[in-house]
């Protein structure tokens, strides 16, 4: 991550501060920053969405391909994910900075995603072993102020709940053997993905005695360890991982877990409710975009 | 007070071009969004996202970055680190003290990498580098508190930089932009220099109060408006019903910002 030198002093009000459940900005250790969620932001993706939390801003497009299954999931499609640190983000990732941070939340992001519980993979197969839908995600950091995790997940979960305009599409064989494929005429006849187990991620760090959730860049610095937790709406649990160079007792990983599981059970309802208000603007809705 | 980024066009007749502007079809545009500035017949133009120019005076706010022979290099958000010289700081043991190669050798033990003094601007070098000192009881290293980092365009020129405010805590509002909030000291060490700094946990009250005058700071920076005493008050004092994290929210920002304004113009006028 990025360094921050930290004059000690202030690590020791940090600490004091987690103590007493209230953070340098007002916040108590469970809150998250404010955040701003806009979908459909880039118009030749299948799905777009824009994540905005304190100072992070994440752009993720998710096209749709046809491509061939994978040998192991015959009958099942898959998510690619590919993740750009932007070097507008921070000074850092000029030329090849960002690449080791950036395979790092992309192998994250395919142990969280690229499961048959989290995204209904069988909806995008077509033909078993020949054909099925892979969802190439790209993330885009556009600045980083902490809590990369977070932002992303939610970012991924909002570019799929929203109208993805994956096609229905059959396949034909004609005369000759070889396949072609057939979409249907109506450009709205779309495949709805089911995105009600699409999991969200929530980094826990570990200050001083106690932990705290959504972490700015300066909470990061005082912290040895992270634990990352991805919760799905209904509170269960699809993956746990420990980033971070410190070491965490088991006690407090159980704490840590218990409490990602109240935090992002609590996220899921609040998205969904903006997405939906989002989705029945329709064409009236005012799109902010970057300029605005 | 708001800046707008109106295109400033003024008529040449009689009048000198500083920076910050240019000549399009013979009228002084300006090329940054800033302050006007006149000075007789020199206009300039002063931008708003700019590094600290310092000048001699200035009271700054720095971290330190790096220990060299007889010096400091302090960051203080300008073009070129400044300079923190070893006969420019208080020793303990008097003022008229001869730097020893002892002084030398210790000199990690007074200012590590990474700590926060406050100091005056003494001279400004010839590459534009600062020199630094911190020969006053006022100015050293700085204990518990929270570092709120503006464009240094916004803090307003006074006659002190150092205030307690009624709310229960103490800033030093840095010519740089950095802004310090500390709890008010109770009683002064005096012997040491400023250099001994206290290690007990801050009182939960004077957290919170705290951690409102850092919103309120960042509220007031992010709708551009100057940093004084006064406003930071001002700003409290309509923030003092909202939750703490509730200040940065762009509505309830937006709200006591509007306050801010209203009381700041019926203060003026």
């Amino acid at each position: 991550y990025l360094h921050v030198a930290l004059l000690f002093w202030q690590q020791v009000i940090l600490c004091h501060c987690t103590l007493d459940d209230l953070r340098v900005d007002g916040r108590s250790c469970e809150d998250y920053r404010y955040v701003e969620v806009e979908t459909d932001v880039v118009s030749n993706t299948s799905g777009s969405a824009r994540v905005k939390l304190g100072h992070t801003d994440i752009l993720v497009g998710i096209k749709a391909e046809i491509g061939r299954p994978k040998l192991d999931r015959p009958n099942k499609g898959c998510l690619e994910f590919f993740v750009d640190c932007s070097a507008n983000a921070t000074p850092e990732f000029e030329g090849r900075g960002g690449e080791e941070l950036g395979t790092e939340i992309a192998n994250a992001l395919y142990r969280v995603y690229d499961n048959e519980r989290s995204v209904d993979l069988k909806s995008l197969c077509i033909t078993p072993m020949e054909h099925c839908w892979i969802l190439y995600t790209d993330v885009l950091l556009l600045q980083c102020d902490g809590n990369l995790f977070d932002a992303i997940s939610l970012a991924i979960k909002a570019a799929l709940l929203t109208p993805s305009k994956i096609p229905k599409v059959q396949m034909m064989e004609d005369e000759e053997g070889t396949t072609e494929i057939e979409l249907s005429d109506d450009p709205f006849d779309c495949v709805r993905l089911n995105t009600e187990n699409v999991p969200c991620i929530v980094t826990l760090c570990k200050i001083g005695q106690r932990h705290v959730v959504d972490a700015t860049l300066q909470e990061k610095a005082c912290s040895v360890a992270s634990l990352l937790v991805s919760v799905t709406s209904k509170g269960t649990i699809t993956c746990v991982r420990k980033i971070g160079g410190g070491s965490l007792d088991p006690e407090s990983i159980y704490e840590m877990i218990e409490t990602g599981k109240r935090v992002g059970k609590a996220l899921h309802a609040p998205l969904q409710d903006i997405l939906n208000k989002e989705e029945s603007l329709g064409k009236s809705r005012e799109k902010v975009g970057f300029i605005g | 007070m708001g800046i707008s980024r109106k295109k400033w066009e003024l008529t040449i007749w009689m009048t000198r071009r500083g920076h910050g502007t240019y000549m399009d079809d013979e009228k002084l545009v300006a090329s940054v969004a800033g302050v006007v500035e006149r000075v007789n017949k020199l206009i300039c133009v002063r931008p708003l996202k700019t590094r600290f120019n310092g000048e001699v005076g200035d009271v700054v706010v720095g971290r330190i970055t790096e220990v060299q022979q007889k010096r400091w290099k302090v960051e203080t958000n300008s073009r070129l680190d400044s300079v923190l010289l070893l006969s420019s700081v208080n020793l303990p043991g008097g003022e008229l003290r001869r730097r020893s190669s002892e002084d030398e050798l210790a000199m990690r033990e007074y200012l590590q990498e990474g700590d926060l003094i406050s100091a005056e601007v003494q001279s400004v070098f010839a590459d534009g580098a600062l020199s630094l000192h911190t020969r006053s009881l006022k100015y050293g290293k700085l204990g518990q508190g929270v570092l709120v980092q503006v464009s240094p365009s916004l803090i307003k020129r006074r006659k002190t930089h150092f205030h307690n405010l009624t709310c229960g805590a103490s800033i030093i509002l840095g010519n740089n932009g950095y802004v310090w909030i500390y709890p008010t000291p109770t009683e002064q060490n005096e012997e040491a220099g400023g250099f001994v700094t206290n290690t007990e946990p801050v009182p939960l009250s004077d957290r919170e109060v705290i951690s409102r005058l850092r919103n309120c700071i960042l509220a007031l920076s992010m709708h551009k408006m100057l940093l004084y005493d006064t406003s930071i008050l001002y700003s409290y004092e309509s923030a003092f019903h909202h939750q703490i994290k509730d200040i940065l929210k762009p509505e309830i920002m937006e709200e006591i910002i509007e306050e801010t304004r209203r009381r700041i113009l019926e203060q003026e006028g």
